[in-house]
């Protein structure tokens, strides 16, 4: 049997406030537990929720960086259930009418195509506190420093047929809220969260299949794995003549496996009424138009430039605008002098082999992108070969100075002296005989035998392009 | 006799030092502590006397303001940093809130008095004070009968001359209802002119806060300070506050008055309606004209609040989960025995009531039947008042079917429900009222109920005054105090 796969993503993205969504209270990551949880955040009795609009601005920006519609009219509700990280009995959260309707996102399949991914709505809601389990024998403890911290749940349509294409969808996501500044994207701090719903169904069959919702899956990776796993298992079912059932699947990432958290039968009755504490938010044209002419350059907009202005392929322009923080290296590069191609291959190249290496992200790197320009523009000026290049670079990356500091600290400048390479071949082809025998008899791949010798007895330091000239001239 | 003296009279008396705001407070603190009526769920002395120090020093340099050193009842559902906040409900028995109310900062900030927390019906879901984890209220006109509710313990502190005046909360006329069936002042203004901030919520669409006091003088003094914007209130309303007091001498000759003819149907107690006709008939001496109106919709007014108030209120009493703050059932065995018994121990049976209909109503497969179709009835009844509104400027009626019942008249909860029929449907459509006395049926008092349009306070407040000029129903006091 053939069967394909329907998935969903609803992203949780955590809106990089400065305070909570419905109080003063700070949202900053990692401050001593409950400290960082004000009257209203504890949910006391009588306190009242006032909207941070610049929660409501930032989910805009999304809306108008997916081209959704965004609602001049919407409604905050309250999510009732209760578990003791959710102080109030209930979650503020947007049921009806979201902030952001309909809109698109494009993502880049395996097989280098393009495919339209739905977005359903978007909208604001609070985060929970933290329950942590494992601190003490007989209790459970309450950390309520992110209770009302600002979420954009982003709920895309059921468009992605394999786990790639979510990976991808959600890349695209991850990489958007960051350009418009509305999300740091950490995600082993929770600021960027997935939950995948999925279901299969014969290939060609119109009706959805049964669907589970996976959660806690805080990678890219995890979600990979996650979808994948949840395919096997529903495969395994159905081709057993079973039935899949609905429910809310965690997927845990020791054990590598999804295990079922609630079905259907014992999914809470939410009673979501339109919040009375809360006015509905209004969103005129004014306010639209001018959020609107505040949006940076988006990724697409981005990649499109690469293109055009900077004669970037299509490829390397993808991978250089897929990350805003690659981006943001590469233009700083560029402002710094770099010729653009050439800090297209580096930054792709080396850079990002030695950031993958050590695990590290493009903020973290050692080398600033201005001091990574200093490298490539000595490459485009032939003070060095992109070989001894690759050797400066890694002197750089242990912070042993500055591009030119090196070169000079090491001598390793190119030597573009023709009257000093002349005389290193002169003494190689004297002392060669053989090989420029056969040379000359014909077999010319033996260039590069002479090249490297050139190379060799130059420490590298001899430009390559002056070396093969030369050569040629000499043994011609 | 500092005590029979209102709030304008006390101010008066503080500033010509004819006695002193400790003097004031020591008088009033002895009389609560020689009251049966268990008007109050706490008294405190301590900080009273502090604070009425306090003001003393503000009367004797020249920086004291008109309300400086006056005292008060403060119903016990606004929280008060520093002393219990129980909201007359075993669940919050152990509550001290961190913070102060809006409502109670404002008083502060006016150098006021507070006396105490003031009995109230649990989380102010009730009609006769009767259903306080504290014990009933007394009414003072009365003892074997009841003060009306929820801020009964409001109502019978200023009618039983234990404080000049009280703060009140009236979610669907737990002002009015009490001041008429005590015979004093009370102003529910409306919703979006007092801050929230600070009270528990019963039902937040409906509640709003106001002064019980009396004189309508007294009430436009206190509005002066209560009411305002709050940026911590997003239902609160930026609009500028007026001098409450300003037109209060302004003459009623033209003051078009509504008489809702079904106010004045089945079920209203003819000593009652005579009263309250003879009240409407001094404003029509006073130059105001009386035509009937109709308010087609009011019949629906209770089954309506009686969705969305539960429905609300399901929600927000939520928190009351013990495990922050509040009750917490002895060894709880898991969380769900935590929150199950909790909150079993900790509500009464009339607020279980309500969250238990709220949570039915707000459920899925009957949201729409219910709490939707009750917006829908909700918007209608506020269309009846605006169209009225169109052609007259204050309407009057009863506030209250029949005069104050006997403690424990009613068995079943429902029945009382009924109580509130001629004041849920101002709470349902956001306008303020008054009830103001007007009388007295079988020796006790009958409250007159004023209707205004949106932000008319000024003019309730006038229409209220100039009545009291003419009239001494509000000067009673009943025997013994």
């Amino acid at each position: 049997m053939e069967w394909e796969t329907v998935i969903g993503l609803e992203i949780h993205s955590q809106l990089k406030t400065k305070s909570k969504i419905f109080s003063g209270a700070s949202t900053a990551f990692g401050a001593a537990p409950n400290s960082q949880a004000c009257a209203v955040d504890l949910g006391l009795p009588g306190v009242l929720p006032v909207l941070n609009k610049e929660a409501v601005v930032m989910a805009i920006r999304f809306g108008l960086a997916v081209g959704a519609k965004v609602n001049k009219r919407s409604i905050f509700d309250r999510k009732n259930y209760f578990y003791p990280d959710l102080p109030k009995g209930y979650q503020i959260s947007q049921f009806e009418l979201p902030v952001v309707g309909e809109g698109e996102i494009e993502i880049t399949t395996e097989d280098g195509k393009t495919k339209k991914v739905g977005i359903t709505r978007a909208h604001l809601e609070e985060d929970a506190g933290k329950s942590i389990h494992d601190l003490y024998d007989d209790y459970t403890a309450i950390d309520l420093n992110r209770a009302g911290t600002p979420l954009l749940e982003i709920v895309s349509d059921p468009d992605m047929s394999n786990a790639k294409e979510a990976v991808a969808y959600a890349k695209k996501i991850h990489a958007l809220v960051q350009y418009i500044g509305i999300c740091d994207g950490n995600m082993q701090e929770g600021s960027f969260r997935c939950d995948a719903n999925v279901s299969i169904r014969k290939k060609g069959a119109k009706k959805l299949g049964t669907r589970a919702e996976l959660k806690n899956i805080n990678s890219f990776k995890f979600l990979e794995k996650a979808i994948n796993l949840e395919v096997e298992r529903q495969q395994d079912i159905l081709e057993e003549g079973g039935s899949v059932v609905q429910e809310t699947r965690l997927y845990d990432s020791v054990k590598n496996e999804t295990r079922s958290m609630r079905s259907k039968e014992e999914a809470n009755d939410y009673r979501y009424f339109p919040d009375p504490d809360l006015l509905p938010v209004e969103v005129d044209d004014e306010l639209l138009e001018k959020i609107r002419s505040n949006l940076p350059e988006l990724p697409t907009e981005k990649k499109q430039r690469f293109v055009s202005e900077l004669g970037l392929s299509d490829y390397d322009a993808e991978v250089l605008t897929s990350q805003k923080a690659v981006a943001d290296y590469f233009e700083a590069m560029l402002g710094a002098g770099a010729n653009s191609k050439l800090s297209a291959n580096w930054v792709m190249g080396e850079l990002s082999a030695v950031l993958n290496k050590n695990q590290m992200d493009i903020e973290d790197c050692p080398v600033s992108a201005e001091a990574f320009a200093e490298l490539v523009v000595r490459i485009a000026d032939d003070t060095i070969s992109g070989k001894i290049a690759k050797d400066v670079f890694k002197a750089m990356w242990q912070g042993e100075g500055s591009a030119d500091e090196i070169i000079d600290s090491k001598g390793l400048k190119q030597m573009t002296d023709s009257g000093a390479i002349e005389s290193i071949i002169d003494e190689i082809i004297a002392n060669n005989a053989p090989q420029v025998e056969q040379y000359k008899g014909g077999n010319t791949k033996l260039l590069g035998f002479f090249v490297g010798q050139v190379m060799k007895a130059t420490q590298g330091k001899a430009n390559p392009k002056q070396v093969n000239q030369l050569l040629n001239e000499k043994l011609s | 006799m500092m005590h029979k003296l209102t709030v304008a009279e006390l101010s008066k008396g503080l500033k010509n030092k004819e006695f002193s705001s400790v003097e004031l407070t020591e008088h009033f603190l002895a009389r609560i502590n020689h009251s049966d009526l268990n008007a109050f769920i706490t008294v405190t002395d301590d900080l009273a006397l502090n604070q009425a120090r306090a003001a003393d020093e503000k009367i004797a340099n020249g920086s004291a303001g008109i309300l400086t050193g006056i005292p008060y009842a403060h119903k016990d559902i606004f929280c008060t940093i520093g002393v219990k906040t129980s909201a007359g409900s075993k669940i919050l028995d152990p509550f001290i809130s961190p913070y102060d109310a809006t409502v109670s900062h404002k008083l502060n900030s006016a150098d006021m008095i507070m006396l105490g927390k003031a009995n109230m019906d649990e989380l102010a879901m009730g009609s006769s004070n009767e259903k306080s984890y504290y014990g009933p209220v007394k009414n003072p006109w009365n003892k074997n009968k009841v003060p009306g509710g929820s801020s009964g313990g409001s109502a019978a502190a200023v009618a039983g001359r234990l404080s000049p005046f009280a703060t009140g909360t009236d979610t669907g006329g737990s002002i009015r209802q009490p001041a008429s069936l005590c015979g004093i002042t009370g102003i529910k203004p409306t919703y979006g002119r007092v801050s929230r901030y600070g009270m528990i919520a019963y039902a937040s669409s409906l509640d709003q806060a106001g002064p019980l006091t009396q004189t309508a003088e007294d009430a436009a003094l206190i509005m002066n300070v209560m009411a305002g914007f709050d940026d911590k209130d997003s239902t609160s309303v930026d609009r500028t506050v007026p001098d409450y007091t300003k037109n209060l001498g302004n003459s009623i000759e033209g003051l078009k008055i509504g008489l809702p003819k079904e106010f004045f149907s089945q079920g209203l107690d003819s000593g009652v309606a005579e009263t309250v006709m003879a009240a409407v008939k001094e404003f029509e001496a006073m130059g105001a004209s009386v035509q009937e109106i109709s308010l087609p919709n009011s019949a629906y007014a209770i089954p309506t609040y009686y969705i969305v108030a539960p429905c609300e209120c399901s929600s927000n009493l939520s928190r009351l989960d013990g495990v922050r703050y509040g009750y917490r059932c002895e060894d709880p065995k898991d969380l769900e025995d935590l929150y199950l018994r909790s909150r079993s121990e900790g509500f009464g049976p009339e607020v279980k009531r309500r969250i238990m209909i709220g949570t039915y109503a707000l459920s899925a497969g009957y949201y729409d039947a219910y709490y939707l179709k009750a917006q829908k009835v909700r918007h209608l009844i506020s269309e009846d008042f605006k169209k009225a509104f169109q052609d007259v400027d204050v309407i009057m009626g009863p506030v209250s079917p029949t005069t104050a019942f006997d403690l424990g008249a009613f068995k079943d909860s429902v029945s009382m429900y009924l109580a509130d029929i001629y004041t849920l449907s101002l709470n349902l459509a956001g306008l303020p009222g008054m009830s103001i006395p007007a009388g007295f049926s079988n020796n006790m008092p009958v409250g007159l109920q004023l209707i205004g349009n949106y932000w008319s306070e000024e003019l309730l407040l006038n229409a209220a005054h100039q009545f009291q000029g003419q009239t001494d129903w509000h000067a009673q006091m009943p025997e013994g105090v």
